[in-house]
Parts: C-alpha cells; structure tokens; sequence
C-alpha cells in the first residue's frame, strides 16, 4: 500500500480498525499519494484523508458502476493491460440477456427459488472444438448446486471452474458479445447524475474521485482499494468488491505494486479460518464439502471442482484432495476406498450460522460449541441469537471472559422483558476458560495471508487451556468411548489420525499439527519427509497434506512461519519475516506487474519481470507464475492445467488465466454487478423495477419482520438510515474490551451519533438519550450531535443516517455494559457468501430511554403495527413488473413466472 | 544571567543547572497533531507501563473524549475538536499572521500548482514526517525518497502528457495538496506534560520529591511527595494533580495507589534510565508521538511546519519550541493545526516563579546589611 | 517520605553542596526508590515474539516474562509489519492476559439453574464428550429425506475460529468433520 499513488478507502473505516495498518496509508501520503474516504461517517479516517466523500449506505455499486462508464465512455482504461490480462475481449454466448433487458435480473432467473441458472453467462465456444463442451456430470439442479454453497467464499483464492478455455476473443473490443461492450452498455447508465441522485454525492466530487483514480493509474502510477466490512456486510456484498474488481482490472491496477483490493479484516486469524476453515461450505484449502446428490463418489466431486482442460493450478485438485484426505484419515484412506471420501458428511443446502440459529429455535440443534465469539451481542439479530441458545440441550462456551453468551440465561435483555425466565431455560451450560494469546504457541494468518509463529510465553493460568488441547482431548474421549464400536458411522472418528505429541504438562505441540497442515512424502525414497510445495502433491495417496495453500510453511523441516529476520536486515517485500501463501508470495498475480513481453510496465512499478538470458521470471518477490515459462509460449489446444497457461495468463488461478471483469461462473447472484437497494431502503430503486438483490437469502419469519421501503406504505414510521460500525477502542462484541478497564474507560457508553439537523427535527440533546426503534427491537443510546453526519440529499429528498457502533451489550460481567445495536438488526443475506446485511437498514429515532420490562415489547410491536409490517414485507423475491417484461424475462431462459411468487409460500429461506 | 535568574526563567539546560554532571542530551516529545489518527493507544500505553488507575467510566458527549483532559490519572490525554469551515478558516489565517510575524524557518506558501479539484477539497494533512530513530525509515530518507518518486513522475509524466507534480505543495498526480477550505476538520492530539525548561511544580515543590532528572525531564517522586498540592497551582498548563479516591482500581484487589500524591508523566524516566523509548511514543501507530533529544525534536518540528506551510496549510503553528516563551521552551514539542486554547493549551504559559530572581535579587539588596556577605554570596554570587 | 539514605553523606544538604543542585531540585534529591529504578523490561527473564490476538494486521508483539508471569507487552520493532506500534487494544493486551475478571475455573450451569456452579475441568470435558456422542446418536441422519446418503449429525453446531490458531481450527474441522458435525461456523461470516 505504501506504493501507491492514491488510496481509495470505500467500505473501511481504516485509521480506526486497523490503525498500524493505516501506518502504510501515511506513507504512501508522505510519498505524494491522494487518499481519498468515501463513507457514510466522517471517521478518523476521513480526518486524514485528503477528501472524505459522504455516500449514503448501500449505494457503492452506484459510484463505482458510475467511475466504470466513466472510465469506459472516455477510453480512460489502461488499454495494454486489459486487452492482454482480462476477458475485456472474450465473446460471450448468445444467450446471455443483461439487467438493461430484463428490468433488473440477468439471463437464468428462476423465481421460485430466486436462483440463476448461469448457463446463459457461459463464453462462446470455439467452433473448432467439437461437441464435448458440457456442463459437468450430475447437472440436473444448477441452482440447488450453486445456491447450496456459498460459491463465492468457496473461491476464496481462485476463479470458478470452466469446461474450457478454448474461448473466441475479438482484441479490437468492437464485437457486441465481447465482455468489454457488454460491460459498457451494463453501466452506461450509472452516470454522475444517478450517482448524486442515489448516493447523495454531487457531481464534482465525483469528478474529482473519478479523476484522482484514472490520474493515479496505468504504466506509471497505480491506485489501491482498502475495503473491510463495509463493503461486505449487505445483501449484495460480494458484488460491491466484485464492482471494485472491474474497475482495478480496467484501470490496470492487479498485481502490481501500489495496486490491488485490500481485503482488511478484522480478526487475528479470520483469514486463517478461511484457509482453513471452520466454515460449513469448506474444507482446507477451499476444497468444497461435498454435497448430498451431487458428489456421492470422490470422482463426481472431483469433476465438479475442475475441467482438467482449463487452465492453472486448479486441476491439480485430486491431488489435494487425496492429500487432504490421507492426512485425516492415514493408513484408512486407499485409492481402493476414494481414500475415505464416503467418510465425508454431505452438504444439502446452506447450513451458515443463521440457519444454524433458526434450526435451534426449532428444535433441531441439541449441542453448540462457542469458541472466542460472543453471538448474544456480535451476530445480527442478536435476540433471536440468544432466544435461540434457550432451546439447546447443551452448550459449551469457551472464552477468557464471563461473556453474555455465557451467562444469557441470567442475564440476558429477554428476562428483564418477562419473555423468559431463568428457571425455565434448560440449556445445560458450560463455561471453560481458554488460553490467551501467549499462552500457547501457533499460527496465525494475518490479512495479507501471512502465516506468524507466535511462541508461547507462559502457561495458561488455573483450568485455562487452548483449544488445541481442549478440542485434542475431547476427541481423545471421544475416540476411547466409542473404542470397539461396530458401527459402520464411528469408523470416520476411529480411523481418524488422531495422535499428537504432548509436552509434559499434556499441552500438544502445535508444530506437530502445522506439519501435519503441510504434508509430507509417504512413501518411496522421500518418504517421512516434508513437502516443500504443494506442486510435489500426488492424486495416488502418496502424499498427505491437511491443507495444500499452507504446503511449504514447513518446507525443509522448518517452521518457516516462525521466521523472524529483522525489518531492517531484509529489503521491502520482507520475505525473510512469516511466511505468506501460496509460497511465500507476497503479491498474488504479480506476473501481471510486467507488460505481455516480460518487461516492467514501467521503471517505477518494476517488481516481477522476465529475464530473457537466464529464461526464467524473476524480480522482488516469488513470481506467481511457471518460473520458466516464455512469455510468448502458447499452449496446445487440448492442454489444462498449468501446462495451459500462455506466457501472458497472469491470474493463475483464473480458469482461463485472465482476470474477469464479466463472471461467467462464481458468483450466483449475476456475472457484473449491479444496484440493488438494500433490504429495508428509504427509496425505491431508481435503475430497475427490481427493488432488491432478487437472489438475496431471505427468511420470512414472524421473528424477522422489516420495514416497508421506498414508496410502500408504511416505510415513513421508520424513516431513517442507520448503519452499524466499530471503535478503534473496542473490538468486535466486547469479549476482548469490555472487560479491559483501560479500553472501557476510552468508550464507555453505547452511543448513536446524529447530525445537529436530525437532533433537531427530534429533538436529541448532545449528551442526552435516545431510543433508537427498528422493525425488530428497540434500544436506547447516549446522543453524540456532531457534523460528522450529514444529512444527504437523495434524489431532492433530505435524508438522516445514524451511526450506531455495535460493541456494547448486557450482562453483569463486563466493565462496562450497554443495548447492542445488533438487535435492531433482522437476518438478510449475501447469497454468494451468506453474509449478513448490517451495514443499512431502517429504524426510528426519539428522545428519552427505553422503556423497561414488558413496555418495550409493546413499543416495539407499536411500530410495527403503524408500518403494517408482516413476515411477507419485504421478502418478495422479484418485484411487479408489465406483462411484457414478464414474458421477456421468461423467455431469457428462467423456468416459472415471474411475479408469480409470494415469500410467504416459502418456509425456509433457502433451497 | 544570574545563577538564580537562569535557574527560573530564559534560555538554559536544565539537567546542569540542576546538578546533573554529565547529564545525557536533554530529551523530548515531538507531537504532530497533525498526523494523529486519535486512537489513544499513546493513552493505553502509558495506563499500562505506568499502572495507572481509571479516571472514571462515563461518557463525556464530547466528541471522542472520554478521559477529559491530562490529570492524576491520565498522563496522556487525546484531544478531539470538531470544526467548521469557519473556524478553519480562521486558523488559517492565524498561522500566515505567525509567519509575516517571522516565525523561524517558515516561508511564505507558495503559489498553487495545477489546477484545484472541482469540488469539496482536501481534509488531511499533507505529508506525515518519517518516524523517529528505531521507529521505521528516518524523516530524512522519507523526504529524499518523496522527492525522488516525484521527481520519477513528473519526467514519466511529462512524456505521457499528464499533469506533472514536482512542487511539494502537491500529491503525485499533481493536485494541491490544499485545495478550497473543507466544509469540516476534526483534529486530535495527543497532550502530556511538557516538561519545561522551567517548571513551576519544581520549583515550587518543598519536599524534593519533584525532581529534574538527568535527561532534562521532571519527575515526581512518589515515595517522597507529602501530599501538599502547591505544584498544582504552579503549573501553568493544569497538568499535575493528586490523585483522588475518585480513581478506580484496575487490580483484582481493589487498591488504588498513591492516593492524595501528585501525579503526572515521568516521561518514563524507568524506561530512560535503559535507554528505551517511553510507552507512548513507542506504540504510536502513526508516529504521531515522537521522541528523541529535544534539539532534534525541535528541528524536525521546525522541518515538519515549514513543510506543511509550503504545502499551503497556514494553519499549522509550533508550541513550545520557542525558549524565549514563560517557560523557557518545552521539553514536549507540539505542531498544532489551530489556536493553542482551541486543544485547551494555554496561549502564553508563563511559569508562575519567572519573577522571583528579580524579586530575590531586589530583597536581596534591601537586606544586603542584615543578612551579611555569607547570605549574599550564597544567594547572588555569579557563577 | 522517610529517606532511605541512612549515611552522613547522603544528607541531602551535603549532596546539594556536592553537587552543585543548590536549589535542592535535581540529583540531590532522588530518592533510593528513584535512584534505583529499573524498566521492568530490562529485568524479564525472557522475552518472547508473538503477534497481536485482535485484527488481523498481525502486528509483532515482545512479551517480557518475568517470574513466568507476563510483565508487559509491547510493540516488536522487528515487524515488517507494524514497525513497533501497537493501537490501543493491542496496547492493552497485558491487561487482556493478566486481566483480573479473567476466568480460569470450569463453570457449570445445569439445566433450569440459576447459579454457576464449580466444575472440575476433567469431569467437565467428560461430559462434553458423552453429551456430544449422545447428541450425535440422536440426531443422525444416515440419508436426507430424498433418499441420498449424507451421513451426518445436524444436531451439533459450532460457531469460532477467527481469533483462534490455524492448529486449532485445522483440529475442530477434523474432529468436526469425522463425527459428521456441518454446521461450522465462525465470524468470517458475520
């Protein structure tokens, strides 16, 4: 970051959540870059930014869909890099019909379910191949597949697969069908004055973005994009990066130094717990879980994760799949048996942890494990979190701390209303102390997928332990109850390798796992040793590896997450310090850092380059690329896999090498971004007659009721925007600051901050309280008047947002204690990552505090009876339109009609 | 100047003057304001180093600040300031005044390069300095590569027909750095003791348990301190206090320590004596707090003014740089964006005991008979 | 504000002559306390390089063990990464270790309880294990209700990750993944 020539942070509020991060934004200012902040808040990022551009929540698509037609329309794209890097000149098929012609859904939409079928997105066919261009086997429910996943958390570190790469491309960029026309026309309508109509941005300062970012792009100059939650916690989340993507892809700006999308995330090892996942959808190394039907033999699964005919790193998946599965299982796992892929429970929809709550009002769930995360106050929807841990048969938290989740059934919010009461809660709980930070040693994956080896300091006080050694040991039990067992279903648990040395005080070593994580060499000459990359992984089940990104973090035998050269003993790229995946790269793609021929794109962004006399690529960093491989080399027509890529494919993992401003495949809520309005939204969508992400997950309950939006009526009882956000000086729901008396003292008090207008049209006092009431709950807050919020204008209609951070909640235990803004929030999700909106939606503001006891179950129902809101608000999938369009949009490929459905007829959210 | 004179107000060393042989270089804070991003880890780190109980657990509606302003127990204390154009404007305007009033080292700002955005305008702060020694690349290689990377583009650009950015007063691609006044700036900063060259705590102290220490800084001894409160009326800058049972316990057992003595930063006089950086200016996320001996504070200072007044924002000023001032110069430096009274800083401090040499002197010469040759030459001998 | 000093010599008096501090306000007046200072830095029996457990900057932390006891925490100036600087909930992670409402007994709240109760931790992971297999043994599905096999339990679910180790992730998605548990989950979600 500290390379670029200009930051844009969108979706961030950088200089609070991450502020050493942040040290890198300074520097590339103190070098002469731009910063600019786009951001509902004036935040202490703004405070530091050269230009803080208010927007109003949800509308991201909007602006940056405006900057692509701007970029577009002026021939303002780096044209070298897109003709050779992207899919800007691949044909598209003929089926593809675009949200300009359907009114705001593309090609494939089936409304009963709300899914695309996205056969219709696929590229044209060459003509010269034959007929074998199919789908892969077991495609009978396209939707149900891709739903069931969530697809884009799925592709976490590469493209989606194709059949093919043998694609048609037209480098002029002038046939309609390319990608690059498709594009243009896509977004010709997002134009400066839609942006200040939607986004409430007027249009010289949209000029002056749109400016700084094709100013600060190309051979010379490269612009970087900062996001964090901001960006993904809405019901079209994924595609707010994805526009984001576009435009860094057009301006040049992947794999390149001072380049690129920062994804700043917020937890030690959140990344980490992608790569290896405690994810229901995954398995280590973004392995899809396989699912029920669809992947009922190893070869079934293996078909589906890759064509061995596209292109890059991908169609290696049998081997870390056999790899994976030798780990897990040992001597069980043969190729006679599918290495114990049966062993493997199946996938049949989306099982996130919204479901998850939901099934355990209903009954369903009889056990929960929570490990260092607090829902009763951090999940949306908080209420329904912690009525829901009230129809357990049991749950274990583990945490440092007394956290509300734990003691919910003394103290939660829902007995102070009389809902439930102590006595009546049969959810056994047990409270086991975990170990921090320094009391045990292994890895954590920070945000730029570096590995750090942190060793242990001091044992863990009294009961405390880590999770290494509670989740060893309860498998340990586990494993020796069912010794001797006969059933067919314990084989999985009894065959698992499952033997890890222990120190002498019992604690198992960490190394021991993270060896196992980077597999060795089973058999043969090599066998006992290490891998030393994951290329040396074999599909026969001679080598085993628990994850293969991570292969190569003990290459040699050494723990090379543990390494530590001093900053000042290495150059910038700081090799020698952790190790980051894929080997230690520190930039991904960076092949595209130099132009088609190999050369730097410029002496200023010079990093990874072709080196003609020795052949090989080389430069600052590790070359994300075959190291030998000519630039000019062109593959044979019927290669896959690496061999495949030509020597100008830089995005290695893409299947067809290119990086993609138009997703044929992977994301399942359309192949370009586009706007939608959020959930609950004060106006009607001015772009389509498609009000909402169509593909949205929905879940119409009685417990998740919503406002009207727009014209609806009813929408003005909730007549306000909020959004919900962090503090520099607490983290997530409180569980590491809330009990810190140095960090409680800084932010004591649940706040919501409002603009002197807004305290004015309600009467708020600075200092004073208020009560803050959404369709879903109400709570109150300390009033922070400030002219950090300012009310927008939104299509020549004053509009209040609210902040609202989200840290506090109620309990006994804590230093400090307050109402948690996620009640207000109801459950809507992404549908490519199940993400949880919570970044807008609508409430009421008043004076005052709550009210107490049973009161505040009447005022909020008060609210929703005067809005009118029932569980079907809302939770249309597709909005009205003409006949004409309906029969347009039927023959586009969708079964059913549209308009036809009614959320109510829908149970379950999902399919 | 007389012994005496030197020893309580003008331009001098203090660590000599107080006995201190030898003494290391004298050592200070450089606080940009300007750069601070208002996260209070420089609060965190100095409760923690130090086992600082709480001020108090409630919030303040004040915009960000919750711990009040520097005290007993809160040796560091973050700022926050919501402003108007307006005001902004007038800042700016004050800080030309300074100049034309021939504030050292500052030119007049030049003359803006390029063309200005077309609307809103730029918000921050220009170019933070380079971190102190140990702390990340030194200021002057920072300002060596920026102009290199600059110089790099403008040639590159000048090919290519885009807008070229060689003036300091611009970023990369050309834009002024300070382009119309924004509608809105919200400043922080990071306040301390300011341990200064002449120090009315010190000075008035009657137990020796407020000490100047070898590095020019002044410390109480809490070990000594009895309690009786004539440093806190003597500070002109409000910034020692006693602690008061008002303070809460962080421990498990409940106590809060030194109740009723006078408590303030010590600039981590334990971490000096090992030659480490004190807790805040270590943590610093974006170098914000710097330290280092006074004299390179007070050049880096002057360096980072004139750099920020080149680049057009006249409204950044000094504080406590200036040895002629009340107290003789600080040991804290600071680079404010705004008035000093705006972050709650006094505009004229003046150390309270300034005066009493020449009272002293003047009692002296009336009681020159009464008290004899041996009063004399003890109180007014010449050095 | 008894002096130590017991000698003649430390008088303050005379050390105010002997050094030439004749107003009493610098070496002449430190106490033994403050003559004796020391960083509890320099005096840790060893110091240990991990990394800060909030965001996920990953910034190097020097933790100073002393009497194995954490004494502080503090910014490690090797980091590529964060240069040495810590913000103020990394600042504060000497008080997140040594923090006194810090729990480090097993709690146990039986069903309908309105108390905590004392556990053993070895019982308490007893019952853990025999909840769980019970849980599983009831709520097994063999195959879904349109006849696939699945071979799963979805009465289990867990929900954390994202502030625990790599290790330990890998061992709950393996234990998880063998007992047939799905329903995994943590805050990367959410």
């Amino acid at each position: 970051m500290a390379n670029a020539d200009c930051v844009v942070i969108q979706g961030s509020n950088m200089a609070e959540c991450h502020p050493v991060g942040f040290q890198w934004v300074s520097e590339a200012k103190a070098r002469g870059a731009r910063v600019i902040h786009i951001d509902p808040r004036f935040t202490r990022t703004s405070a530091i930014a050269d230009t803080h551009v208010p927007v109003r929540a949800g509308t991201d698509v909007v602006l940056l869909g405006a900057i692509i037609n701007h970029v577009l329309s002026n021939d303002l794209y780096f044209h070298d890099y897109v003709v050779a890097y992207t899919n800007a000149a691949t044909l598209v098929n003929e089926d593809f019909v675009d949200t300009e012609d359907l009114d705001g859904v593309f090609s494939g939409y089936d409304p009963r379910t709300g899914t695309y079928d996205n056969a219709s997105w696929a590229y044209e066919a060459r003509a010269d191949t034959d007929g074998e261009i199919q789908e892969p086997a077991g495609d009978d429910e396209p939707e149900s597949r891709t739903r069931a996943r969530a697809a884009g958390q799925e592709l976490g570190s590469y493209g989606a697969p194709l059949e093919h790469a043998r694609v048609v491309r037209d480098e002029t960029l002038q046939h309609p069908r390319t990608v690059f026309q498709i594009l243009k026309r896509h977004y010709r309508r997002y134009t400066p004055q839609m942006v200040r109509d939607v986004c409430g941005i007027p249009e010289e300062q949209f000029y002056e973005v749109a400016r700084a970012i094709t100013d600060n792009s190309g051979r010379e100059r490269t612009t970087c994009f900062a996001y964090a939650l901001g960006w993904t916690q809405h019901s079209l989340g994924a595609q707010f990066i994805r526009a984001a993507a576009i435009l860094q892809l057009l301006m040049g700006n992947m794999g390149r130094p001072g380049g690129g999308i920062m994804a700043l995330r917020g937890h030690a090892s959140i990344q980490g717990s992608t790569d290896i996942p405690t994810l229901f959808n995954l398995l280590p190394g973004y392995l899809p879980m396989p699912v029920a039907g669809e992947h009922d033999t190893l070869e079934d699964y293996l078909s589906q994760i890759a064509s061995p005919l596209q292109k890059g790193f991908w169609t290696e998946s049998p081997a870390y799949t056999a790899s994976l599965l030798k780990a897990w299982f040992g001597d069980a796992a043969t190729p006679d048996n599918d290495f114990c892929f049966d062993y493997l429970p199946r996938l049949t929809g989306a099982h996130g942890t919204y479901q998850t709550t939901m099934a355990m009002l209903d009954g369903e769930v009889e056990g929960y494990f929570v490990v260092g995360q607090n829902p009763a106050v951090g999940s949306a929807h908080a209420r329904m979190q912690r009525l829901a841990l009230g129809h357990l048969k049991w749950l274990v938290v583990r945490d440092l701390q007394l956290i509300e989740t734990a003691t919910f059934w003394k103290d939660s919010p829902e007995i102070a209303t009389g809902e439930v009461r102590t006595e009546d809660i049969q959810t056994e709980v047990f409270f086991l102390p975990a170990a921090t930070h320094v009391e045990k040693s292994g890895t954590f994956t920070q945000t730029q997928r570096m590995l750090q080896w942190r060793h242990q300091a001091v044992r863990p006080p009294g009961e405390a332990q880590s999770e290494l050694d509670f989740f060893y040991e309860l498998g340990r039990r586990m494993r020796d109850k069912l010794a001797g067992s006969t059933d067919e279903r314990d084989r999985p648990l009894l065959d698992l390798t499952w033997d890890y040395p222990q120190d002498e005080h019992g604690e198992v070593d960490g190394e021991a796992v993270l060896r196992e994580i980077n597999g060795s060499h089973l058999t043969g000459e090599k066998a006992g040793e290490l891998l030393s990359s994951f290329t040396q992984m074999r599909a026969d089940g001679s080598t085993s590896g628990g994850c293969w990104i991570y292969t190569g973090v003990f290459a040699g035998g050494v723990n090379r997450s543990a390494n530590r050269v001093p900053r000042h003993e290495q150059d910038e790229v700081a090799a020698q310090w952790g190790w980051a995946w894929p080997m230690n790269r520190r930039i991904l793609y960076n092949r595209a850092s130099a132009d088609p021929q190999g050369r730097p794109w410029s002496e200023r962004k010079k990093y990874v380059w072709w080196d003609e006399e020795a052949g090989r690529w080389v430069g600052k960093d590790v070359p994300d690329f075959p190291v030998d491989r000519d630039p000019s080399f062109r593959p044979a027509p019927d290669d896959g896999g690496p061999a495949a890529l030509a020597g100008d494919d830089p995005f290695i993992m893409q299947a067809d090498g290119k990086g993609w401003l138009f997703a044929p495949k992977g994301m399942v809520d359309g192949p370009l971004p586009t706007h939608y309005e959020a959930q609950e939204s004060p106006v009607d969508n001015p772009l389509y007659a498609q009000q909402r992400n169509p593909s949205r997950l929905i879940f119409p309950r009685k417990d998740n009721l919503w406002s009207p939006s727009g014209e609806e009526p009813g929408s003005d009882v909730y007549p306000y925007v909020f959004t919900t956000y962090r503090l520099t000086e607490h983290h997530t729901a409180g569980g590491m600051s809330r009990w810190l008396p140095y960090l409680s003292e800084l932010q004591p008090e649940m706040f919501c901050e409002v603009s002197p207008e807004l305290a004015q049209e309600v009467g708020l006092e600075n200092g004073g309280w208020a009560t803050i009431i959404s369709a879903r709950s109400a709570i109150e807050a300390r009033v922070l008047v400030t002219d950090r919020v300012r009310p927008l204008t939104i299509a020549g209609r004053t509009l209040h947002q609210i902040g609202l951070p989200y840290h506090w909640g109620i309990g006994r235990d804590a230093v400090v204690e307050g109402d948690s803004a996620n009640d207000l929030l109801g459950v809507v999700l992404d549908p490519n990552v199940h993400i949880q909106e919570s970044k807008v939606a609508s409430c009421d503001i008043r004076p005052g505090r709550r009210p107490r006891g049973e009161e505040l179950l009447r005022l909020v129902s008060e609210y929703q009876s005067r809005a009118g809101t029932t569980a079907a608000t809302a939770h249309e999938r597709v909005d009205e339109v003409p006949p004409e369009m309906a029969r347009r949009r039927a023959a586009a490929g969708a079964p059913g009609e549209t308009g036809s459905t009614s959320a109510t007829a829908d149970t379950e959210g999902t399919g | 100047m007389g012994y005496l004179a030197r020893q309580l107000a003008g331009r001098t060393d203090p660590a000599p003057d107080a006995g201190w042989q030898e003494a290391p270089e004298r050592k200070g804070f450089f606080t940009d304001t300007s750069i601070c991003i208002g996260c209070k880890a420089c609060e965190v780190a100095c409760k923690e180093w130090n086992a600082i109980p709480l001020d108090g657990l409630t919030l303040s509606a004040n915009s960000y600040d919750n711990t009040g302003g520097l005290g007993a127990s809160t040796w560091r204390h973050v700022a926050f300031v919501e402003q108007s154009r307006e005001r902004i404007a007038e800042a700016r305007e004050s800080g030309r005044r300074l100049v034309e009033l021939g504030m050292p080292g500052m030119g007049a700002p030049p003359a803006a390069v390029g063309g200005a955005p077309a609307g809103g305008s730029p918000a921050g702060y220009g170019t933070p300095p380079a971190p102190a020694d140990g702390h990340g690349p030194d200021l002057r290689d920072m300002l060596a590569s920026s102009t290199a990377s600059r110089a790099g583009t403008s040639i590159a650009a000048g090919t290519a027909g885009a807008s070229g950015a060689a003036s300091p007063g611009t970023t990369v691609d050309g834009t002024p750095m300070v382009g119309a006044l924004p509608d809105f700036r919200w400043l922080m900063a990071s306040d301390v003791c300011k341990h200064c060259t002449h120090a009315g705590c010190l000075d008035v102290c009657p137990t020796g348990a407020l000490f100047r220490s070898e590095h020019g800084t002044v410390v109480v001894q809490a070990d000594v301190c009895n309690g009786c409160g004539y440093c806190v009326g003597a500070c002109p800058f409000g910034v020692i206090e006693r602690r008061t049972d008002a303070a809460v316990s962080v421990r498990e057992d409940g106590h809060v320590p030194d109740v009723g003595i006078a408590q303030k930063c010590t600039l981590c006089y334990d971490r000096l004596t090992d030659d480490q950086t004190p807790a805040c200016a270590q943590t610093c996320p974006t170098t914000s707090i710097r330290f280092g001996t006074r004299q390179e504070m007070v050049d880096i200072a002057r360096e980072r003014v004139t750099e920020l007044h080149e680049q057009g924002f006249t409204e950044a000023r000094l504080y406590g740089a200036n040895d002629d001032d009340g107290v003789g110069g600080t040991g804290s430096v600071f680079l404010l964006l705004d008035e000093p009274e705006v972050y709650g800083l006094p505009p004229d401090p003046v150390v309270p005991t300034a005066k009493l040499a020449e009272m002293f002197r003047k009692a002296g010469l009336a009681g020159v008979g009464l008290l004899g040759a041996a009063a004399l030459a003890f109180v007014g001998r010449r050095p | 504000m008894a002096r130590k000093d017991s000698t003649f010599l430390g008088w303050p008096v005379l050390r105010q002559l002997a050094t030439g501090d004749l107003l009493g306000r610098g070496a002449s007046v430190t106490s033994r306390r403050t003559r004796e200072v020391t960083p509890r830095t320099s005096t840790s029996d060893r110091v240990v390089q991990s990394v800060c457990p909030y965001c996920a900057v990953g910034c190097g932390q020097k933790v100073f063990v002393k009497d194995e006891k954490v004494v502080q925490i503090e910014g490690d100036p090797d980091s590529p990464v964060s240069r040495g600087r810590l913000c103020p909930k990394g600042a504060a992670s000497e008080q997140l270790v040594n923090s006194p409402s810090r729990q480090t007994h097993v709690l146990y709240r039986p069903p309908g309880g309105t108390q905590w109760q004392r556990l053993d931790r070895d019982t308490a992971i007893d019952m853990i294990a025999e909840r769980y297999l019970e849980s599983r043994r009831n709520t097994w599905q063999e195959l879904d209700s349109k006849g696939r096999r699945v071979r799963r339990t979805m009465g289990i679910a867990s929900l954390g990750g994202a502030t625990l180790d790599n290790e330990e992730n890998y061992l709950m998605k393996k234990l998880y993944t063998a007992s047939g548990a799905i329903q995994i989950e943590n805050q990367a979600r959410i």
